[in-house]
């Protein structure tokens, strides 16, 4: 029971992180088309600058200044380099932020090394939480969750109460006619691209110290962003969510769990004689691929995603 | 009003519009005439900014081709495309005010007066317009368009796929609209109602206006009709 209840507080603390990155990524690709490859670069820096300026100026003022950088370089991004590469087309526009990617990587390892960095929790809140039983819940894991939830409230808000939510609502199905009904749709896109940037960051901010902070980290999250992107369906913040809380929670009991497949039949009372060698795996070392069987299986059976609004 | 003059377009490499003239006045109907493909809502995307053209579009004699479509709108140009463009999963209320171009209602168009004219629009307003009918969407769409108080409207096939009885109060709302001083630019296949509303109207043909006059003469011209608007 206590280690239901854990696991599921740290699937969902997961999951949680995983929308802050990917309700950003959902929000450039649906409004204007742009796989944004270098998204989870943001997400990076953001773990970086914290670890830079947090050094300086302790980790409250990081948590704030982190993803405002980001979040200002972000849109630069978005007005300096994709809005150029568009008129070139979708090809243009890929390799763009795929060069990016790879751009804010050696970037990051010429300026901080190869090694991770010593981006750690600060000391206030270090430590548990409360204690269920014998398994204790990290003070910082509550942290995070408190961050997430505020981001999610916030955006929730910003999204549905306001003029510019309305635009930017209208716009991840028919941009072409908010902007000839008189909107600056473009200046929308930036504003849009460089939140999720800001976003992004602060999910590295908070990410960054709870897990490591090392050149590898926007490359092993950026994938899975983009599962929970296609598994949500475009175009739907609440789709991203479900998907991000579902690989979340799944994944993490999967890691958290020591038996196999065959185990789980045979405990259902299924004879597997001779199982193939991929259902004698444990659960834990088939989590990894488990949220790209996810994404197949979601493509096979519905396309559009969970709470998609189209399919291309 | 809205001056045309020597308008191309392409799409790719195929020519669309080979230098289209035409003109739309203050307060005047004027309905632009002619088969599919011949480029019509090309002509008029191409003057609300959504297709690359050459030559001069002037408006409120002021050069606009090369702006980009919000200004476009905010100059006064309003544009109701061909398949509405309903936000689907926004509601009635939401659609209406997209249309607003700042916060606040103009004096010519409010809430209040869309929703005098076509009261199964305050009935639905916080509904999604996706589960509106044909008819409603039309009526939504024009008068999502008519929120941001546009001087001139210019109107893609708003009676495509409607009955009869609904066609009838689309003319009698464009006929509203003009009424209160808004010109209309009025894209159809249809001729009665291009006949029965509008004070001047063009043919369209291969990309060219192949003829224009008033509805007295397209009625009398049957060789322009047979030619370029009969199937």
């Amino acid at each position: 029971m206590e280690f239901l209840l854990i696991t599921l507080l740290n699937g969902v603390t997961y999951g949680l992180l995983l929308f802050m990155l990917s309700s950003g990524l959902t929000l450039i690709f649906s409004m204007m088309g742009i796989l944004n490859f270098a998204h989870a670069s943001f997400y990076m820096l953001g773990a970086y600058l914290a670890f830079q300026v947090g050094a300086r100026l302790g980790f409250w003022p990081a948590l704030l200044v982190a993803p405002l950088l980001v979040g200002a370089l972000g849109a630069a991004v978005e007005r300096l380099g994709v809005r150029k590469a568009h008129r070139f087309g979708h090809v243009a526009e890929l390799l763009f932020t795929f060069g990016l990617s790879f751009l804010v990587e050696e970037l990051v390892q010429l300026v901080w090394g190869k090694a991770a960095v010593d981006y750690r929790v600060p000391p206030s809140l270090d430590g548990a939480a409360f204690t269920l039983f014998r398994t204790s819940f990290p003070l910082y894991k509550g942290f995070m969750m408190a961050v997430s939830l505020a981001m999610l409230l916030g955006l929730y808000l910003a999204i549905t109460r306001t003029r510019v939510g309305l635009v930017i609502r209208a716009s991840l199905t028919r941009p072409e006619m908010v902007q000839a009904l008189g909107h600056d749709v473009p200046r929308v896109f930036t504003l849009v691209f460089g939140s999720g940037a800001a976003l992004a960051a602060l999910a590295g901010v908070i990410a960054g110290n709870a897990y490591v902070t090392e050149p590898g980290m926007a490359a092993a999250m950026g994938p899975i962003v983009f599962v929970v992107v296609v598994v949500g369906g475009l175009g739907s913040l609440g789709g991203a969510f479900l998907a991000s809380l579902l690989i979340g929670v799944l994944q993490t009991f999967m890691v958290a769990s020591d038996f196999s497949v065959v185990d789980l039949a045979r405990r259902l009372g299924l004879g597997v004689p001779d199982a193939p060698a991929l259902a004698r795996l444990s659960l834990t070392q088939l989590a990894p691929i488990m949220p790209y069987l996810l994404m197949v299986a979601v493509l096979i059976f519905r396309p559009r995603g969970l709470m998609g609004a189209r399919e291309t | 009003m809205l001056e045309v003059n020597d308008l191309h377009a392409f799409y790719g490499k195929s020519h669309v519009l080979h230098g289209v003239h035409l003109s739309v006045g203050a307060g005047e109907i004027v309905a632009l005439l002619g088969r599919n493909g011949v480029g019509r809502s090309t002509t008029v995307k191409a003057v609300m900014g959504q297709v690359t053209a050459t030559g001069s579009v002037r408006f409120q004699g002021r050069e606009i081709l090369g702006l980009k479509a919000h200004q476009i709108a905010r100059r006064g140009l309003g544009w109701v495309p061909e398949d509405r463009a309903i936000f689907q999963d926004l509601t009635v209320r939401q659609n209406l005010e997209l249309g607003l171009k700042g916060k606040r209602e103009s004096a010519r168009w409010g809430m209040k007066d869309v929703f005098a004219l076509f009261p199964q629009l305050e009935q639905r307003a916080d509904t999604p317009a996706g589960v509106l009918s044909g008819g409603e969407q039309q009526m939504l769409t024009l008068c999502r368009t008519l929120m941001g108080d546009p001087q001139l409207v210019m109107i893609d096939e708003p009676t495509e796929g409607l009955a009869p009885k609904i066609v009838e109060q689309v003319g009698a709302f464009l006929g509203e609209i003009a009424r209160r001083g808004v010109a209309v630019l009025l894209v159809e296949q249809k001729l009665d109602i291009a006949l029965d509303i509008s004070r001047r109207l063009y043919v369209m043909g291969h990309g060219r206006i192949v003829f224009q006059g008033t509805p007295q003469e397209l009625r009398g011209n049957d060789a322009v009709r047979k030619e370029w608007l009969e199937v």
